[in-house]
């Protein structure tokens, strides 16, 4: 096997590939806050609600974490069209991923809510504080440090699951080599030049989100 | 639009059809349990090199590291293509089912070392020490102290890592390994209605994830509670 | 021939030094008590001695043997002849208490299984654990663990036996089963080394005390000599002090 690399062809088309990078930050920022908001309803209706809600959001949970999210994203995309709803690829990718990241943050909030121990809020209450002032400062920052480090983990996940979205023809960062690598022919090269770049993105991610943490929640979370 | 799906289903229940989906269903199954294996051996064995503190050990050590860290980062499609690409002019005629668990081995390496690793790592140092006062050597205090004391800590995560990897072979599709996904893709393009197809594939892979990850979480409140 | 000998050992963790100038030796069969008060390297002395914690300076001779605590074969042999009974017992958790203590013998020091359990058993009953001999550590109290953890650390027939503060997890009214069971071995000719904070008990066994502060050694003497009459300001403090309770 005589192979020569060529990677020139793949670094011309450098700031191609990293605009890609960016768009794949967006999905996946974007799922993120919407999975969340999702899934502060959820976690809720978990943990407080009565049998009706608690029953809908575990059936919620329990359906989307054990499909896979490229199959729903079909469905979505394939389906509603019948019915008469045309939704477009990346619509239809952001609503398909929102759904899923829904259903895991509403496990991870979860754990974060009844992770606060009544002992705690007892204390609280004995001291003469007020409901918010137990939410504020009692709740919330044990719920933060409690989720945080499998919040951060749960964002690199999309971050490499939103590559799913080159297979409906979004043009983020693996989608964009599909692209380069039927036009140049170097497809080894170009995906592992995009490999790299998924590394780089994500060490930077952790790197950023255990900063963060670390002086926010003061949570010693690892980058690695 | 429902008149079209109620009179296709008879025909999409035929023979042929469900034996198709089953098949596909045991490639999904064959490709997430032989990769898996394969990933929890090498995943294991570098979990154990990285706990070691020999110097001789010291490059594979950072090789273990290294190897972990970048596949961790890597999605899994992008992984695809590249065994794909490397594979299929170095050996022609591998199969895209070989190739494809291939690929799911060199991630579920990644990340079952890492699931190994913090098992082992659950393990009290007192445990560790009793174990070296009596002189046993690193192996032994390996295999007769730390591992019997951390599987309780590394099964119920390693079960939901499978069950996460039942699901993510649905991407081997791409490569046109006929699994799950892609027969449903097969299903759909031979004019059955996309509902009915994508939610047969949608219905098999719950049949598949469900039990598990049940058995993942009843497996983690068991051991939780001794 | 002293059978244990230490000369100006050092420690340090980190940038803090837990051991600084130690010297201390035992003849074959002495009983030393280690007192002082928590974080005085009582504990550390011990770990140094067992291989557990790197000494950065200083000198052990066991039996004329000097140790050489980076090489893996001379710590092997110091661990050969020396056992430990930590604070916390360090039972394993996943081994029923008749093979915690029969382990070492048979996987370490390959003896027939059948002379081990021999052997394991007349230890067992000795420190009254026999009828417990398929239990889990976790199914013990606390009293009872060390009592097996002792039995554990004597399986191995050492001619040294560190005890490193083993009453001080235990609950009050466990303390005297486990001292009881200590005091039949302080006249067996094992030598040992007890750090402890149950005065009446060393003062009782105890063929020397040594009071140590701040990783030193600050009085070495008979039980009496250091308890009813010390000559260093802080071992009187110290005395005093635990002496009122």
């Amino acid at each position: 096997m005589d192979y020569t690399f060529q990677f020139s062809v793949v670094f011309r088309e450098l700031p191609y590939l990293l605009g890609g990078a960016l768009v794949t930050l967006q999905i996946a920022f974007i799922t993120f806050w919407c999975g969340a908001f999702i899934g502060v309803f959820g976690a809720v209706a978990k943990v407080y609600g009565g049998r009706i809600s608690r029953r809908v959001a575990s059936s919620y949970v329990t359906l989307f974490t054990n499909t896979p999210a490229l199959v729903q994203i079909y469905l979505l995309y394939y389906a509603l069209p019948d019915a008469g709803i045309l939704l477009g690829s990346m619509t239809a990718v952001l609503i398909g991923l929102t759904l899923n990241a829904g259903a895991y943050l509403t496990e991870i909030l979860r754990a974060g809510v009844i992770s606060v121990r009544r002992s705690e809020i007892d204390a609280a209450t004995a001291l003469g504080m007020s409901l918010m002032q137990i939410v504020v400062n009692v709740m919330l920052p044990h719920i933060a440090r409690t989720i945080y480090a499998p919040l951060s983990n749960f964002f690199i996940w999309l971050v490499l699951g939103s590559s799913m979205a080159a297979i409906f023809g979004v043009e983020e960062l693996t989608g964009r080599a599909i692209n380069i690598s039927t036009a140049n022919l170097r497809t080894i090269e170009t995906f592992l030049v995009v490999a790299v770049i998924y590394v780089v993105l994500t060490v930077l991610a952790s790197a950023s989100l255990a900063l963060v943490g670390r002086v926010a929640f003061r949570v010693r979370a690892r980058v690695f | 639009m429902l008149e079209q799906i109620a009179e296709q289903v008879p025909l999409f229940f035929g023979y042929y059809n469900v034996v198709f989906i089953l098949q596909a269903a045991g490639r999904t199954l064959g490709m997430t349990f032989v990769g898996c294996s394969v990933g929890f051996v090498f995943g294991f064995l570098i979990a154990v090199l990285r706990q070691s503190s020999l110097p001789i050990l010291f490059l594979p050590r950072l090789l273990g590291i290294a190897y972990v860290e970048t596949f961790r980062r890597i999605p899994f499609l992008v992984i695809l293509y590249i065994v794909l690409f490397v594979i299929e002019p170095l050996m022609p005629g591998t199969s895209l089912f070989g190739i494809a668990t291939v690929s799911v081995c060199l991630l579920s390496t990644a990340f079952l070392s890492e699931i190994i690793r913090s098992g082992l790592e659950s393990v009290p140092l007192p445990q560790i020490e009793g174990a070296k006062a009596l002189n046993m050597t690193g192996l032994q205090s390996l295999f007769m102290v730390i591992l019997p004391q951390s599987w309780k800590v590394i099964l119920p995560p390693a079960a939901a890592f499978v069950v996460m990897f039942i699901k993510d072979t649905s991407l081997a599709s791409q490569l046109g390994v006929i699994e799950m996904t892609f027969a449903g893709e097969m299903l759909v393009n031979r004019g059955f209605s996309p509902v009915l197809g994508f939610g047969a594939v949608l219905v098999c892979y719950f049949a598949m994830s469900w039990p598990l990850s049940r058995l993942a979480i009843r497996l983690e409140k068991r051991l939780e509670a001794s | 021939m002293k059978h244990l000998e230490i000369r100006g050992l050092f420690s340090s963790y980190g940038s803090t030094r837990v051991l600084r100038d130690v010297s201390l030796d035992a003849d074959k069969g002495e009983v030393v008590s280690l007192i002082g008060p928590s974080g005085s390297g009582k504990s550390t002395l011990l770990r140094v001695l067992i291989g557990l914690t790197p000494p950065t300076a200083g000198e052990v001779t066991i039996a004329g043997e000097k140790v050489d605590y980076r090489n893996r074969r001379s710590v092997k042999a110091v661990r050969d002849r020396m056992s430990i009974v930590f604070q916390q017992y360090n039972l394993f958790q996943n081994m029923t208490v008749l093979r915690n203590v029969t382990v070492a013998p048979i996987k370490i020091k390959k003896r027939p299984r059948a002379e081990a359990e021999k052997n394991a058993m007349s230890l067992l009953k000795r420190v009254g654990m026999a009828e417990k001999k398929d239990a889990y550590p976790d199914e013990l109290s606390g009293g009872q663990q060390q009592r097996v953890a002792i039995a554990r650390a004597l399986a191995t027939n050492p001619d040294i036996l560190l005890l490193d503060e083993v009453t001080s997890a235990l609950d009050p009214e466990r303390v005297n089963e486990v001292l009881d069971t200590i005091r039949a071995l302080t006249s067996e000719g094992i030598t040992m080394l007890i750090a402890s904070h149950e005065m009446a008990f060393v003062r009782e066994v105890s063929t020397r005390i040594a009071m140590m502060d701040e990783g030193r050694i600050v009085e070495c003497g008979s039980p009496s000599r250091v308890f009813d009459s010390p000559t260093k300001e802080r071992t009187r403090d110290f005395v005093s002090k635990i002496l009122k309770h």
